[in-house]
């Protein structure tokens, strides 16, 4: 039997050019649609934009976290409480040659009486300590590691310092920037649970509002199924739908993040001043931007063909 | 063009729609489709546009067996015809025009023919004038005319007509029918589904009548070799 189909089929170039401009087509109508019914396409959007958020600015939050504990780590420092014997110019030799050492940045002598002076000063117990007959404070010598040392070397510096015979107690105080660093391992872990939950609920969004999408469109899938339309054709504009859904959401988020910084970067710019630091508030890169909204974009195309899959295959002509 | 051998066409649940009916419609002729509701019209014109499959015997479509189409193929055979509905099955939202060229856009004409044959189409049917107005503004005759131009835009071979005139005044009717006359006497096949019986009288094409699914009167036998 022969297969009278294929003569009713255009030639391979005039169906690329046909798919070609019916997924422009498909991408027009479908912001055409949005154009026509923008209070229910903004409730939408709105919706995604904020749910989109909230990973979002955590993000940005724990990036500046990061930026501003990655400056303390770059002060870390080691002191070198030497022993109560060395006299001055054993201090002054040894910080000579500590300084010629290639993993470290800078060196500080803290003489005996400088230090007791400071205590003094500071410390409340001024006249007490008169009452001394020896000065109890030792020779400190302040070492400051090179820029970017990882954390393990730095405690191999500190062993090293540890071992000269001069030195009494080589301290390294890092305790606490590794609590830190813990913290914000499990912080940074917490926002991927969150962006995985939240882009499941933006999955979800789109989809549901895709299928009632096609639930409104009903009648016309009927009519074009029978009129010889295939389901790509079909599919198309409500994928569109969803992409267009998905873009705008990120853009959106995007913006409400930006703003809450601004929002934020008054009172940051006041701690800032309390430390006397000069910490800049980071916001997102292009690179980042690029990310939020290529995610969102495919979550958008990726609930809109949830959707479509589920739904559209249902609606057959009777 | 058309060839049903013994179709059976029973639903779930048992109904039997179809009983064993066989009938031949050759390429360019017209021919109209008679009974009462419920004697099985509705259920022949559904397996020949492939929204229904046949029980058991064998449907034909210009040589393609309806039996065994895969679901991948069923919107390009359904090219080839053109289906006119009792409710026209217009779209209320887009204009006369949009609506008429939806079948040229699925097949992905080119804009300057599509211009062309949806307006030739409209002409045909005399509703060029129009092609702007919303579907929603037309009189019931003229929905009925811009779903005719929509069914033979894209020159199908086939035109299916499932009770046309079911919601027109006689002269409206006679009208509609006539389009159909004009479109057979340029070589298309036409199989309407009426009972308005005077009318099909008056037009004097071969009759095939269905009662309760099975075949009473036949114009069209079998002709096995076609």
């Amino acid at each position: 039997m022969t297969d009278n189909i294929h003569q009713y089929r255009p030639g391979a170039f005039k169906q690329l050019t046909a798919w070609l401009l019916h997924h422009f087509q498909s991408l027009v109508f479908s912001l055409g649609k949005i154009y026509r019914s923008p209070s229910s396409t903004l409730m939408t959007v709105a919706v995604i934009g904020i749910t989109l958020t909230l990973p979002g600015g955590f993000y940005l939050f724990l990036k500046n976290i990061e930026n501003i504990s990655g400056d303390f780590r770059s002060t870390t420092q080691i002191s070198l409480y030497l022993k109560l014997d060395t006299t001055l110019d054993q201090a002054h030799r040894l910080e000579q040659q500590l300084s010629a050492n290639p993993d470290v940045a800078d060196t500080l002598l803290i003489t005996r009486s400088q230090a007791l002076a400071e205590f003094k000063k500071h410390s409340g117990f001024g006249e007490s300590i008169e009452q001394l007959a020896d000065n109890p404070l030792p020779h400190t010598l302040i070492v400051q590691p090179r820029q970017n040392m990882e954390t393990l070397n730095i405690k191999t510096l500190q062993s090293k310092l540890q071992s000269l015979p001069l030195v009494d107690i080589a301290k390294l105080d890092t305790e606490w920037l590794e609590r830190l660093y813990t913290l914000l391992d499990m912080a940074k872990r917490a926002v991927i649970i969150i962006s995985l939950l939240f882009s499941f609920a933006v999955l979800l969004i789109i989809g549901n509002t895709i299928r009632l999408d096609i639930q409104n469109r009903y009648q016309e899938i009927i009519v074009t199924k029978l009129i010889g339309a295939t389901d790509a054709f079909i599919r198309r504009p409500f994928l569109y739908g969803g992409v267009w859904y998905g873009l705008f959401g990120g853009i959106l988020s995007w913006l409400l993040v930006e703003l809450s910084a601004l929002v934020l970067s008054g009172p940051f710019a006041r701690l800032n001043l309390l430390y006397q630091a000069e910490f800049k508030l980071m916001t997102f890169t292009l690179s980042d931007f690029m990310i939020l909204i290529a995610a969102s974009t495919l979550l958008g195309l990726a609930g809109s063909w949830l959707a479509v899959a589920r739904h559209l295959n249902e609606i057959e002509p009777k | 063009m058309i060839q049903f051998h013994n179709v059976t066409k029973r639903y779930p649940g048992g109904y039997e729609a179809l009983t064993n009916v066989s009938l031949n419609l050759p390429a360019g002729e017209m021919a109209f489709l008679t009974g009462h509701s419920g004697a099985g019209k509705s259920t022949l014109l559904k397996i020949i546009s492939l929204i229904e499959k046949p029980t058991r015997g064998q449907a034909i479509l210009n040589q393609i067996n309806l039996n065994t189409v895969s679901r991948k193929r069923i919107p390009y055979i359904r090219r080839n015809i053109g289906i006119i509905f009792q409710d026209h099955q217009l779209l209320f939202d887009r204009p006369v025009f949009d609506n008429v060229a939806m079948p040229l856009i699925i097949q992905g004409y080119a804009h300057p023919e599509i211009r062309k044959r949806t307006r030739a189409a409209l002409d045909k049917v005399g509703l060029l004038h129009k092609e702007k107005s919303m579907p929603i503004t037309l009189s019931g005759g003229e929905q009925q005319r811009v779903g005719i131009a929509r069914a033979v835009v894209h020159k199908p071979m086939l035109l299916l007509a499932d009770e046309p005139t079911g919601n027109l005044d006689p002269v409206l009717s006679r009208e509609i029918m006539q389009i159909f006359v004009e479109f057979h006497q340029v070589g298309v096949s036409v199989l309407v589904a009426s009972h308005d019986l005077n009318l099909i009288e008056e037009l004097q094409k071969p009759v095939v009548t269905l009662n309760q699914g099975s075949v009473i009167h036949n114009d069209l036998e079998r002709d096995d070799d076609r």
